[in-house]
């Protein structure tokens, strides 16, 4: 049997082949000579008037090739056979463009990826080219013009999340006299950075170098900071979000507060902070959560004052010289237009008490980390002083376990990055202010970013011990003399192949970075996907690592993964750049690959309405019938496929358009054979 | 109510009779049917699946088969959980009934083997559960409160499960592989005070008293010098096996390390009897090598003073503050 090729009739069109080498890429495994030559024979009567090949389609001269004969041969379709069209297809659709030929009317196959780099038989695989560039004819025959679409934006930007990657973006958006709504969850902003005493490798005071940068935040005349305060709605699409801002009451009028302290000072009620404190600290139920806060009121933690629960005390309302407190207050809902938003809203540490076996929150001596930046710091609940869990007594020996939680089949795969740096921080500190003897237990030792190497040198010439190999136990069981009293950790030493009972006074669990609790609620409201691990996903984990699949929508910091601070910063910076250059091109182009609705085949089902991952379809009352938002919509086809009517058409992705290419490429052992 | 299947195994008619004894008297105050399995044979305990595997997969198959058919026979709700109080023979049938499935090879071997006298066993038939995890999680905490009627206030207890309950749980069960607090939480009911025994999962030995004394009695050193550093009075355990080697072996362990350890180990069902105001002596006390009841003597009338309920723990009131506990623990 022999199929004939469908599709217009066959003068019609007239169809450009351009067949890469990509160097020895392509060539190397594809006879490229031959695709060319059988392209050019064998389609010419689907259209095909010129087919050529060229050592490198990419370069100046590949994209002039396709110019010339555009311009000299009238050509009104072409295919380029090379590489994916993730990276060139762009490049071949501008080159169209500036010969006078619609962009769309391009087709990139993509013989590389899809052959070349997956096949060694050379034969095979100069068949399957063909194949895929009878495909590629076949669909570009299919191709209407298009016109990309423009969508203004407004110039304001939402910054989530206050902690340092927020705050950078924040400030570099100001600063370049953009308006800018910083909204953070707690009464601070600061995030983890705040919580630490001081930052590898340098060894700087964090606090020094963060509050700076927190004031300027805080009086910047472009931010409005909202803390406090949480986003509940985002509607919209890029550089037009309308977003619902929860301003939870802090029961203390910011007008009149003039942040004197003595609220706290005066109130009865004191409360293990959970957050700033990590646990190991107390705070009032009014409270800063540490004294260079940004906003500089405190809010009230309903939960725990004794006047929302008893209604009696009002300690702090009597004792304000100012009269600023105000228990009637209630929460708020804002609601901002913005063009771009950051979503910058970190990590939370992992749960030690997960592994049993490290006995956290079982044994008192054993700490996480964030519990031990807390001891380290001048300002937290010891002044500083590195001590037992009764308070007072200074340990003589110290265990610190890397990699709790991270790179772990029973928790999480990855590597938490920081690690290895913190816990070389912690042995620093350790060492420099108890004289104890510290040992470090590692899998493998990462210190890969600038300086960092050098500081690892450092503390092992300290004489901070290392023991290659995962703790198995941290146990109060005494086995052996001299043990008693301490905490043992059990560890197979990988590098002297033996099995080792450490006795010390104190462990610390370097636990990894992990995704908020609430990760896969917030990536549901700013429309984001996570990956399997909760983390947000970047549009391109190199070339694109800022911005999401979800146009106007960018992230940074530990959003995304685990980060140490420069990387967050410079990803704070980063967003703050691409936010800034749509802002300043006062519009954005965005792919017309769109979805659209065919009215009268739509039967009102609604099945797209709920699928729509982008929240790009609507449903018209009026007319029972749905409709897609050209702006929202991403081109994702999911839509096309669930439309039980096959009212949906994408955009590129016609039904025409993907028929045709399977019947090209399934052509080749049936027509051309 | 609902009746189990009960398969007792060799043990509980020897070396264990205490905890038959007790396990009788609680089952009475708890209203806890147990059916034994009829004409149930040895499971095999720790050595045969080292030595030959089918026949010892046959040999444990006889009894789930037996139990499978009683259990059709019977045919009441809760026929089909087969509940066994050693931990070798719970986890012998637990590992029969999942590898069976598992291995469809292997259980088709067994079934042949099985089918010589007339016996079948389909892998998940049956639902094997420990005595322990019955009591907990069917008969719960509640009834047994309820019943406790001469409160152990005073005993420090170091609850003992031994390395065969929560490993490898095969139904997640237990609250943890490495510290699961199920015996704690039913010894602190019974008003008990409960030590934070760092070795509760470790392994007693199992049968290498026989096969390798020297790694026996060091493990089981290991045990007595945990529960003696947090001044443990008794030693409270689940398994037969367990109570064997701490009590039988303690003396000859004491010899081996020049050390003086006296620390009764008794079955949880005795010290569940006690609280319930069963008679020591009906409950199987006394016929422990290490004499237990010197210990009993401590029991107090009134409460020993601890912490408020519930409060968050706290090292000392100058201290730092303890972490919290997880949710899910702190539920219970």
């Amino acid at each position: 049997m022999t199929t004939q090729p469908q599709g217009p009739s066959q003068s019609e069109e007239k169809i450009g082949v351009y067949v890469c080498h990509c160097g020895s890429n392509i060539a190397g495994t594809v006879d490229v000579a031959e695709v060319r030559e059988w392209a050019g024979q064998r389609l010419a009567g689907r259209g095909v008037t010129v087919a050529r090949d060229y050592k490198f389609m990419c370069s100046s001269l590949g994209q002039e090739l396709i110019e010339k004969d555009i311009k000299e041969q009238g050509l009104s379709r072409v295919v380029v056979a090379a590489c994916s069209p993730h990276l060139h297809e762009g490049t071949f659709r501008t080159a169209c463009g500036r010969a006078g030929l619609n962009p769309y009317l391009c087709e990139l196959v993509s013989i590389r990826e899809q052959v070349s780099w997956v096949h060694t038989d050379k034969h095979a695989a100069t068949d399957k080219a063909k194949a895929v560039v009878s495909g590629g004819v076949e669909r570009v025959r299919h191709h209407v013009p298009l016109v990309p679409l423009r969508v203004a934006i407004h110039p304001d930007t939402l910054v989530v999340g206050g902690g340092i990657a927020g705050i950078q973006a924040a400030l570099e958006l100001a600063d370049a006299g953009k308006k800018v709504y910083l909204v953070e969850r707690d009464p601070s902003i600061g995030g983890h950075m705040a919580q630490f005493d001081k930052t590898f490798p340098t060894l700087d005071c964090a606090a020094c170098i963060l509050t700076p940068r927190m004031v300027s935040a805080g009086n910047h005349p472009n931010i409005t900071l909202l803390t406090w305060s949480e986003v509940t709605e985002v509607h919209g699409y890029v550089g037009n979000f309308t977003v619902k801002i929860r301003q939870r009451a802090r029961h203390v009028k910011t007008e009149l507060c003039t942040g004197c302290g003595i609220c706290q000072e005066k109130c009865p009620k004191k409360v293990i902070d959970d957050v700033y404190e990590a646990g190991l600290g107390y705070r009032k139920a009014v409270y800063t959560p540490f004294p260079q806060a940004v906003p500089k009121y405190p809010v009230i933690d309903v939960e725990n004052c004794t006047y929302f629960r008893k209604g009696t005390c009002r300690a702090c309302e009597k004792l304000c010289p100012t009269g600023a407190i105000d228990f009637a207050q209630k929460d708020e809902v804002l609601t901002v237009q913005v063009g771009n938003i950051i979503l910058a809203t970190g990590y939370d540490l992992f749960d030690p008490q997960r592994v049993t076996q490290y006995g956290y929150g079982r044994l008192a001596n054993v700490f996480t980390s964030l519990e031990f930046e807390r001891l380290t710091n001048a300002a937290g609940p010891t002044n500083g002083a590195i001590v037992l869990r009764d308070g007072k007594t200074v340990p003589k020996s110290v265990g610190i376990i890397h990699c709790v939680g991270s790179r772990d089949r029973n928790f999480n795969n990855y590597c938490s990055a920081i690690c290895c740096m913190q816990s070389l921080k912690f042995a620093h500190l350790v060492k420099e202010r108890t004289g104890a003897t510290v040992y470090n237990f590692y899998i493998d030792i990462r210190t890969t970013a600038k300086a960092y190497d050098e500081f690892y040198q450092r503390v092992l010439e300290e004489g901070t011990l290392f023991v290659r190999g995962r703790v198995a136990e941290v146990t109060d069981a005494a086995r052996l003399p001299g043990e008693e009293g301490k905490l043992i950790l059990q560890v197979e030493d990988t590098l002297a192949g033996k099995q080792r009972r450490i006795p010390v006074d104190k462990v610390v669990l370097s636990a990894g970075l992990q995704p908020r609790a609430d990760a896969k609620a917030t990536a549901q409201v700013f429309g984001l996907s996570c990956s399997a691990d909760g983390w947000f996903i970047e549009k391109h984990p190199k070339l694109d690592p800022v911005a999401t699949m979800t146009e106007g929508v960018f992230i940074a910091g530990c959003v995304s993964g685990p980060k140490d601070i420069p990387a967050s910063v410079a990803q704070g910076s980063a967003a703050a750049a691409r936010v800034l250059s749509t802002i300043d091109k006062g519009e954005i182009t965005l792919e017309p690959v769109r979805a659209s609705i065919n009215a009268t085949q739509c039967s009102g089902c609604r099945i797209c309405n709920t699928l729509c991952p982008f929240g790009a379809i609507s449903f018209l009352e009026a007319d029972r019938v749905s409709e897609v938002n050209p702006a929202l919509c991403q081109g994702c086809g999911t839509c096309v496929a669930a439309c039980p009517a096959g009212a949906i058409s994408g955009t590129g992705f016609s039904n025409d358009q993907v028929l045709s290419q399977i019947e090209g490429l399934l052509m080749l052992n049936v027509a051309y054979a | 109510m609902t009746q189990y299947l009960f398969y007792p195994g060799c043990a509980m008619e020897s070396s264990a009779r205490a905890y038959a004894a007790s396990l009788a008297s609680v089952a009475k105050t708890l209203d806890l049917d147990l059916a034994e399995v009829k004409d149930w044979n040895c499971c095999g305990a720790t050595e045969y699946l080292g030595i030959n595997l089918i026949p010892a997969y046959a040999l444990i198959g006889r009894n789930l088969a037996l139990a499978a058919q009683q259990a059709k026979q019977q045919n009441g709700a809760g026929a089909h959980t087969l509940v066994a109080s050693c931990s070798a023979c719970y986890l012998n049938l637990a590992k029969a009934d999942h590898y069976m499935a598992e291995r469809p090879v292997l259980g088709d071997r067994v079934n042949e083997a099985l089918a010589a006298g007339g016996l079948g066993y389909k892998p998940g038939t049956l639902k094997i559960r420990h005595l322990l995890d019955v009591l907990i999680n069917d008969i719960g905490l509640d009834k047994v409160r309820e019943k406790v009627t001469r409160p152990l206030h005073g005993l420090r207890v170091a609850p003992y499960l031994g390395c065969m309950v929560p490993r490898p749980d095969y139904d997640k069960r237990w609250s943890d592989y490495e510290q699961p607090d199920e015996l704690d939480r039913l010894l602190r009911a019974l008003g008990a005070e409960v030590i934070d025994f760092p070795l509760k999962s470790e392994c007693c030995g199992g049968h290498m008293p026989q096969i390798s004394p020297n790694t026996a009695f060091e493990l089981i050193r290991r045990l007595l010098q945990g529960a003696d550093q947090y001044k443990a009075d008794l030693i409270v355990t689940v398994c037969p096996m367990c109570q064997m080697n701490l009590d039988a072996y303690q003396d000859e362990t004491n010899r081996h390390f020049h050390t003086h350890y006296r620390l009764p180990t008794v079955f949880f069902t005795q010290v569940m009897g006690l609280a319930f105001g069963a008679d020591p002596e009906a409950l199987g006390f006394g016929s422990e090598i290490v004499d237990a009841r010197p210990a009993l003597g401590r029991i107090q009338t009134t409460p020993v003073a601890s912490g408020p309920v519930g409060a968050r723990p706290r090292a000392k009131a100058e201290g730092l503050p303890m972490p919290g506990r997880r949710p899910e623990e702190r539920e219970r």
